[in-house]
């Protein structure tokens, strides 16, 4: 098994992508749902030794309209704030099942699906969990940034500014009040062997993570940016350029922190304007432009955080071996 | 349409409604959700693969030439495919007044 430290990687290349789907047609989401289009690829890249657990939202509703499924992979509706927990738990199953000779000794791989709401909310616990144990699994959260399968409330992943039912833009509120919670932040405090965030935008980029995320032994955590025309108020064609703009921006980083050691994957060049990411979405229209500018501050900030963190690791290892 | 009997004894059911028929939901053809859909100007096209990349629904598949066809059945008439075209092959359509 290959660890996440491994520099030479075979990578998925464009042309040679599996051309099974394993999340099929017929699924009942939106027109131009990111999520579906992430797992889509994500199925894609892990294949089928695959047992998902996945928590109540979006991807569960449309994926399971009962009594027909769009999974050709194992895969287990769980409740809400669950889904790391029964991964835990189908993980330590396999284990036991295993060392009693009562299943053949293979590779099955473990994977935890929730949304925001179910990751970043009521999920956290149960993330924290079993991170901490250590068990051998990879949890997506597949991030449109609220609630939307109820009907778009925020949650603590909804960014700045931007407005959901439950935090309506008004005369006494720009929408939602506080900054979108970092949770691959949350994840890398754990110390686990792989965190990364992922796009479907960037496909190559987000098939390698996952594959790398899987291959990794220990718990793996990787965050996708689920652009939803819907919530967003975006056009359903835009998904995938929203998803460009979010990272070009700066907005949403594609990065990834393996044993602790940050590797910024996109953007490497000048940061776009935030304002070309917003201006093209519904939930942030009623923003004047003295809140664009915070919003933007908080971002360039937020990067250069984030480049020192690159930058920074690599000092501090040759600090480290030269004392 | 899924067509199931509107009164299913519960005898009938699997413990836990486990579906063990995996796919099944290729049966439920959302082509009939659309609006728009996408046409193909095989002259400008370069099979590069975008248009069945980046569908949600998966419903581009690969024919025997290289080129990708859009399976109507499934095509919810999005337009990330004409979005994202390199060449701007794809074109959106209004479906026509049923």
């Amino acid at each position: 098994m290959m660890s996440a430290e491994k520099k030479v990687f075979e990578g998925f290349k464009a042309r040679e992508l599996p051309k099974e789907d394993l999340f099929t047609q017929g699924h009942r989401a939106c027109q131009g749902c990111g999520g579906a289009l992430a797992l889509r690829l994500i199925t894609k890249a892990i294949g089928r030794r695959v047992i998902i657990a996945n928590a109540t939202g979006c991807m569960e509703i449309i994926s399971s309209a009962f009594p027909q499924t769009a999974w050709e992979v194992p895969w287990i509706h769980v409740a809400f704030e669950n889904a790391a927990a029964v991964a835990a738990g189908v993980e330590s199953g396999l284990k036991a099942m295993m060392r009693k000779g009562k299943l053949k000794e293979e590779k099955i791989f473990v994977l935890a699906v929730a949304g925001d709401g179910g990751t970043a909310d009521i999920g956290l616990q149960a993330l924290s969990g079993a991170l901490e144990r250590g068990h051998d699994f990879v949890y997506v959260c597949i991030d449109n940034e609220a609630y939307m399968n109820t009907g778009i409330q925020r949650s603590s992943s909804t960014p700045y500014g931007a407005r959901t039912t439950t935090s309506p833009a008004g005369k006494k509120s720009i929408g939602q009040m506080t900054w979108k919670k970092n949770v691959p932040a949350i994840a890398i405090a754990h110390d686990i062997p792989y965190v990364a965030t992922i796009c479907p935008t960037y496909y190559l980029d987000l098939m390698n993570k996952v594959k790398k995320a899987i291959e990794t032994p220990g718990p793996a955590y990787l965050h996708c940016l689920s652009a939803c025309p819907t919530g967003w108020r975006c056009a359903p064609n835009l998904t995938i350029e929203v998803g460009r703009l979010a990272v070009e921006t700066g907005v949403f980083p594609l990065y990834e922190v393996i044993n602790g050691r940050y590797k910024i994957n996109y953007p490497h060049r000048r940061l776009k304007p935030v304002r070309q990411y917003l201006e093209l979405q519904g939930r942030f229209r009623h923003l004047t432009d003295e809140y664009i500018e915070i919003i933007q501050e908080r971002v360039s900030k937020e990067m250069a955080k984030l480049r020192a963190l690159e930058k920074f690791g690599s000092f501090y290892e040759s600090v480290l071996t030269n004392f | 349409m899924v067509k199931m009997n509107a009164l299913i004894s519960w005898k009938k059911l699997n413990l836990g409604t486990a579906i063990t028929e995996p796919g099944s939901a290729r049966k439920f053809l959302t082509g009939d959700w659309r609006t728009q859909r996408p046409v193909l100007d095989k002259e400008a096209c370069i099979r590069c693969g975008r248009c069945w990349i980046y569908c949600p629904e998966g419903a581009y598949t690969e024919d025997e030439e290289g080129y990708f066809r859009c399976d109507l059945n499934y095509c919810k008439g999005c337009g990330i495919c004409a979005q994202e075209c390199p060449e701007g092959a794809i074109s959106m359509v209004l479906e026509e007044e049923a």
